[in-house]
């Protein structure tokens, strides 16, 4: 199990380094034409190179990377092209509404996809249908598209529940959770409707397996059955798609910000992306990274326990 | 689902295309009208543009927020005085042929690398597995974020980024669909026929995976769509061109003043990506198993419960009677198939009843109706099947489950395949112990020890805490034996419960089962197909061919004088009966 | 030509491993030292229970397998480890017949398509190549208009028959046949072995059957070799060693697979016990 986890753990940091390896190339391959977006078309070129200089931007791609690596491993991240502050110190603002939203969603999610999956596979017959009819609608109506429908419901037609903007837990807990019921809402049901399908589709393979017929044959009543025995051995592929919807969430989320206004990372990088501020797309990449990197261990941990093969 | 692709893309997919697919397909009504909105979409992005009544640019400042309907702007102006029905229409050309290119890109990259991480496997699996997983850890719009601060506003590209973004749902689909058919044995013949590998991949390997990649398509077209959708929607498409997810965000923006704008390219969005999506789902669903996507009925259909059976109950002195059993199942709405066939069966306490047939005889079905396991399809149509003085067919599950463990216990005939691997060898027995026999945590270790010493397992202690899979098969089914008789049953029924296993272990696990039904005088029904175990453990047998019993009697009898002439021919093809093969002799070498 | 001449195939101090899944594990070893000839004309008997590496012994005949020491000399030639090429052209010298007839014959393919794939392979088409289909259908029993169906249609008697078919198609000198009847019911298991043996009495080729079960070898080896463990723990012709086995795995192998008739079974239970009982003192 230890190596298994220190296996898991040295792969997430191969890969946390890959990424930003990766992004940083990408987006510092061309020094001159960041400092040119930063100042604007009309510019002159002395300018620009002299804003290059500043910023270290002419220095070859893999100084300024080791440079920017090194920072990071003092916890510095450089500072916004924009207003300059430390890159950190955004993030640190930022993250937690981000995090509140898609931990939230991931809880709503969570619960919802398990009671409707295995209600659609117990059930069967036209609780099933349904269900699964709402599953296809919702997979496929894009976040933002159900996102506009809650808001021009909710705020503009009945006016109650805000329509945009964030209010932080400290200063009124329920208006807090108020702000969030809609930006929740919008990014779940399409989650809720894949992975409940999931959930039903596992359920159901599970409930074809021989075994269950053998526990049935020992009295072992079909609602215990369900309950014990399929949803644990269901739960190993649940617990693996979890853990893409939650990358899945992380980019919703960044849409989702963006239209009711929450102070998140996402927000925070479309309004980066399109000023080029390119040290918080480099953080907020980051960020990203390491939080997939951990939720990946921590579903992995967790199809350990579903599944005791898997642990070796 | 703006971010992920993966989220649907992995259920199990149905590998070959079944004849009459497209008939049953085109009488869904999903399917037409699907059809027709992908049309309408795909011929609008070829002649939309000369179809619009205007230049999508075209600005009339009198038609600025204009209702829809009310004017030449058929659906009404855009909030700088655009004609939003031209606009829309030429736009399809720039949604469709995004998604066309991310579908393209992805089919083209993902399957030709899990083509190859399947068939050849080591570095080619590694590296694609690698790569895909490294993709999936990376949330897509990010990725297009990044990709838009360096390459700026255009559709192509970030199509084309979408593409590698979604390549790894071919990736796994093609990599699984091919390992599992590299593992046929199909493919090993081809080789052995001296088939080159290019060869058998387009051979045999494409068939298979054809039908699958080209569902997948309709989802990824879906995917794709809204991706785009989503870009332009945040402000990061490119600004010359009308898209669908563009206008969203100019009407988005001025929701307040022109509530309806929003509704045309929303609508335009939701019908296609919902075309796509249940597009997919019909194929996906009318190749795979025509009845997987009902699961109707949850209980075994008993159409006479028999009321007589409690009266007469007491006629015969026999345990188990079983009279006039007929199980079918369903074809379609008038037809069914007829597996079982007024059977009529009898067995004691303390005795062992063999049920020999081929497969398709009818005697695991005979088997499963007494258990009341029979899946929930079933057509118990007639007969009544009594144990001690219970009728058994037509009681509630609840009243079947109080019976079974306790009064009928059941042995599987595959072992492996019949413990639940999620749980311990202990709490497999935990559950039936205690709700059956009321015993505490403690007794019911005690017990579980006591029977696992009993059918000869080394070390209980040891193996009560295993899991499956760390069991052999031999072992597995010895366990699954202590667990069947662990709340002391008073007719055991075991399916076959030695075919998966080797001979020396067959033969044990037969004297165990000899064992335990003599020291408990438990009834044992056993079905098999193998004469040699009948003779070995069972004191009567019946015959069972095409769901009926053609002959019944004391095993020694049947053996040795059968009158049946299925029993005959049966007795006759055991290959113990067949003359040993002479020696070669050496004017059989003619050829050499 | 006499019995004692070269072997048509003969494998040498045969060795194969199976590397593990996880890293730095050691291979494991499912054959040791393995070593048999076949003679031509004759059928060779293989049998062991599962985990014996007789399915690994066909297999890398059949070069499905990498071997991992010795060699496999067929007529004279060591095949041990050959090239694609050189393969592909051994496909009309050694063929094979598999144990499932449902996963061994593509499903998506005419019968017509799964018995001409060797010919095409081997440059074979056209009309030529259809008549051979019929010819190859005949001989094993099956109907002419069986070409033109899909393997679905066929029972799993039917189905190995179109295997045995497929494997005839380039009149190979050695079939290898791995469990040819472990699939099929009691009364088919016959039939399918008998026409086995009447095939090679007409071609004279030779034969190695795979099995689990004695009384498959019984009825059409004329010699055995029983494997254990990934060893050959005993070989002679099938009469000796059914009659008058040396080793105990083979006694017990023999004790254990039940007999029809319920007297003779008592005394080999009987048998087998003291058997054990002897074994546990030894």
């Amino acid at each position: 199990m230890l190596v298994f986890l220190t296996r898991r753990i040295v792969a997430g940091l191969v890969l946390i380094v890959v990424v930003s390896a990766v992004t940083f190339s990408l987006v510092y391959s061309d020094g001159e034409r960041i400092a040119r977006l930063i100042l604007g078309p009309n510019a002159d070129q002395a300018a620009v190179v002299q804003r290059a200089q500043e910023l270290g931007l002419n220095e070859p791609l893999l100084v300024q990377f080791f440079v920017w690596f090194g920072n990071l491993l003092h916890g510095d991240l450089g500072r916004s092209f924009s207003n300059h502050r430390p890159v950190i110190e955004t993030l640190v603002n930022r993250v937690p509404v981000t995090l509140a939203l898609v931990g939230l969603t991931l809880l709503v999610t969570l619960i919802f996809a398990v009671i409707i999956g295995l209600l659609s596979a117990y059930k069967g017959g036209w609780v099933d249908s349904g269900l699964r009819t709402f599953g296809v609608f919702g997979f496929a109506t894009p976040h933002f598209l159900l996102a506009i429908g809650l808001v021009v419901l909710f705020a503009i037609t009945l006016g109650i529940l805000p329509a945009t903007g964030y209010i932080p837990p400290a200063k009124s807990p329920s208006g807090w959770i108020q702000s969030l019921i809609l930006p929740v809402t919008a990014l779940a049901i399409g989650t809720i409707a894949s992975a409940s399908q999931q959930v039903r589709g596992a359920v159901l393979d599970v409930m074809k397996q021989d075994y269950i017929r053998t526990l049935r044959s020992r009295g072992v009543p079909l609602r215990a059955i369900y309950l014990r025995h399929a949803l644990k051995n269901a739960s190993a592929p649940g617990l693996t798609t979890l853990g893409l919807q939650f990358v899945a969430l992380l980019g919703g989320a960044v849409v989702i910000e963006q239209i009711f206004a929450l102070p998140g990372i996402g927000s925070l990088v479309i309004v980066s992306a399109l000023k080029s501020d390119i040290p918080i797309i480099m953080g907020t990449v980051l960020f990203l990274v390491v939080v997939v990197v951990i939720v990946n261990i921590v579903v992995d941990l967790a199809i350990a326990w579903a599944n005791p093969k898997s642990r070796v | 689902m703006s971010g992920e692709p993966a989220a649907l893309g992995t259920p199990e997919l149905p590998t070959f295309i079944r004849q009459g697919t497209f008939r049953r397909l085109a009488k869904m009504p999903t399917v037409w009208i699907a059809t027709v909105i992908l049309f309408t979409a795909l011929f609008f992005s070829f002649f939309g543009a000369l179809l619009a009544p205007f230049d999508p640019n075209f600005t009339d400042l009198n038609m600025v927020n204009m209702a829809p309907f009310a004017s030449d702007f058929l659906l009404g102006g855009d909030r700088a005085g655009r004609d939003i029905f031209s606009r829309l229409l030429v736009a399809t050309s720039n949604t469709i042929g995004g998604a066309a290119i991310a579908v393209s890109i992805s089919v083209a990259i993902g399957a030709s690398i899990g083509l190859m991480a399947g068939y050849y496997g080591r570095v080619f699996d590694a590296l694609g597995a690698w790569l895909s997983n490294l993709i999936q850890a990376l949330p897509g719009i990010i990725v297009l974020i990044a990709v838009y601060v360096v390459a700026g506003p255009s559709t192509v590209t970030s199509m084309i980024v979408v593409g590698i973004l979604i390549a790894p749902v071919y990736f796994r689909l093609m990599r699984n669909v091919v390992i599992s058919v590299r593992n046929e044995l199909y493919v090993d013949a081809a080789r052995v026929s001296g088939l080159s590998d290019i060869r058998i991949m387009s051979r045999h390997i494409f068939v298979v995976v054809r039908a699958p990649i080209i569902i997948e398509m309709a989802y990824i077209a879906g995917i794709a769509l809204v991706i785009q959708a989503t870009l332009e929607f945040i402000g990061l498409g490119s600004p010359e061109n009308p898209t669908w997810g563009g206008m969203l965000q100019d009407s988005f923006n001025a929701l307040y003043i022109s509530p309806f704008a929003i509704l045309w390219p929303a609508l335009s969005i939701i019908l296609t990506v919902l075309a796509f999506v249940f597009l997919s789902n019909a194929v996906r669903d009318t190749l795979g198993d025509p009845r997987s996507s009902g699961g109707k009925a949850r209980k075994a259909i008993v159409s006479t419960p028999d009321s007589r059976a409690t009266a007469d109950a007491g006629s015969t002195h026999a345990f188990l009677t079983v009279r006039d059993l007929s199980v079918a199942y369903p074809l379609s709405k008038n037809e069914s198939r007829t597996v079982v066939n007024k059977v009529n069966l009898e067995v004691n306490r303390g005795e062992v009843l063999g049920l020999v047939g081929e497969s398709g005889s009818g005697k695991t079905q005979t088997a499963f109706a007494i258990l009341g396991l029979l899946p929930p399809e079933a057509i118990v149509d007639s007969g009544r099947i009594v144990l001690g003085s219970t009728p058994l067919l037509g009681l509630t599950e609840k009243k079947l489950n109080a019976l079974r463990g306790s009064e009928i216990a059941y042995v599987p005939q595959e072992p492996m395949s019949n413990l639940d691997p999620a749980f311990t060898v202990g709490q497999q027995f935990g559950y039936a112990m205690r709700k059956k026999l009321g015993l505490s945590k403690a007794q019911s270790r005690e017990r579980a020890l006591s029977l696992l010493a009993r059918v000869n397992i080394n070390d209980p202690e040891r193996v009560y805490d295993y899991y499956p899979h760390q069991l052999s098969g031999g072992m597995a089914q010895r366990v699954l034996i202590a667990i069947a008789v662990s709340c002391d049953p008073e007719l055991l029924i075991a399916d076959e419960p030695t075919t998966a296993l080797d001979v020396t272990v067959q033969a044990e696990v037969l004297d165990l089962l000899r064992g335990l039904q003599q020291e408990r005088s438990m009834a044992l029904i056993l079905v098999t197909h193998n004469f040699g175990v009948v003779a070995d453990i069972c004191d009567r047998v019946a015959v069972m061919k095409d769901g009926e019993i053609v002959e019944t009697g004391d095993t020694r009898k049947i053996v040795k004088h059968p009158e049946h002439p299925y029993t005959q021919l049966l007795l006759s093809s055991v290959l113990d009966n067949v003359p040993m093969r002479a020696p070669l002799e050496p004017q059989a070498e003619v050829r050499a | 030509m006499s019995r004692e001449a070269t072997p048509l195939l003969q494998v040498k101090d045969l060795a194969v491993e199976y590397r593990s899944s996880g890293w730095r594990r050691p291979a494991n070893r499912v054959l040791h030292n393995v070593s048999l000839d076949i003679h031509e004309g004759e059928t060779l008997g293989l049998v062991g229970e599962s985990g014996s590496g007789k399915t690994t012994l066909g297999r890398s005949i059949l070069g499905l397998v990498p071997v991992a020491s010795g060699q496999i000399i067929y007529d004279g030639r060591d095949i041990t480890r050959a090239r694609r090429r050189a393969r592909r052209a051994l496909a009309r010298e050694i063929q094979v017949v598999f144990q499932d007839p449902y996963s061994s014959l593509n499903p998506s393919l005419l019968v017509s398509d799964i018995l001409s794939e060797p010919l095409r392979a081997a440059g074979i088409g056209g009309a030529e190549s259809r008549r051979r289909v019929r010819e190859l259908l005949d001989r094993v029993g099956m109907p002419a208009d069986a070409s033109e169906r899909y393997p679905v249609e066929f029972s799993g008697g039917q189905r190995q028959r179109i295997a045995i078919a497929r494997a005839l198609a380039l009149e190979p000198r050695l079939i290898i046949c791995d469990e040819p009847v472990s699939a099929l019911d009691l009364s088919t298991q016959a039939r399918v072995l008998d026409l086995l043996i009447d095939i090679q009495e007409r071609t004279g080729v030779t034969l190695l059957v795979i099995s689990h079960d004695l009384s498959v070898i019984r009825a059409v080896c004329h010699r055995v070799a029983v494997m254990f463990k990934g060893e050959i723990v005993e070989q002679g012709s099938t009469s000796s060693v059914i009659n008058h086995p040396t080793q105990m795995y083979t006694k017990k192998l023999l004790l254990a697979a039940p007999v029809t008739d319920p007297d003779e079974q008592r005394e080999r239970r009987e048998a087998r016990r003291l058997l054990a009982e002897t074994e546990a003192v030894a």
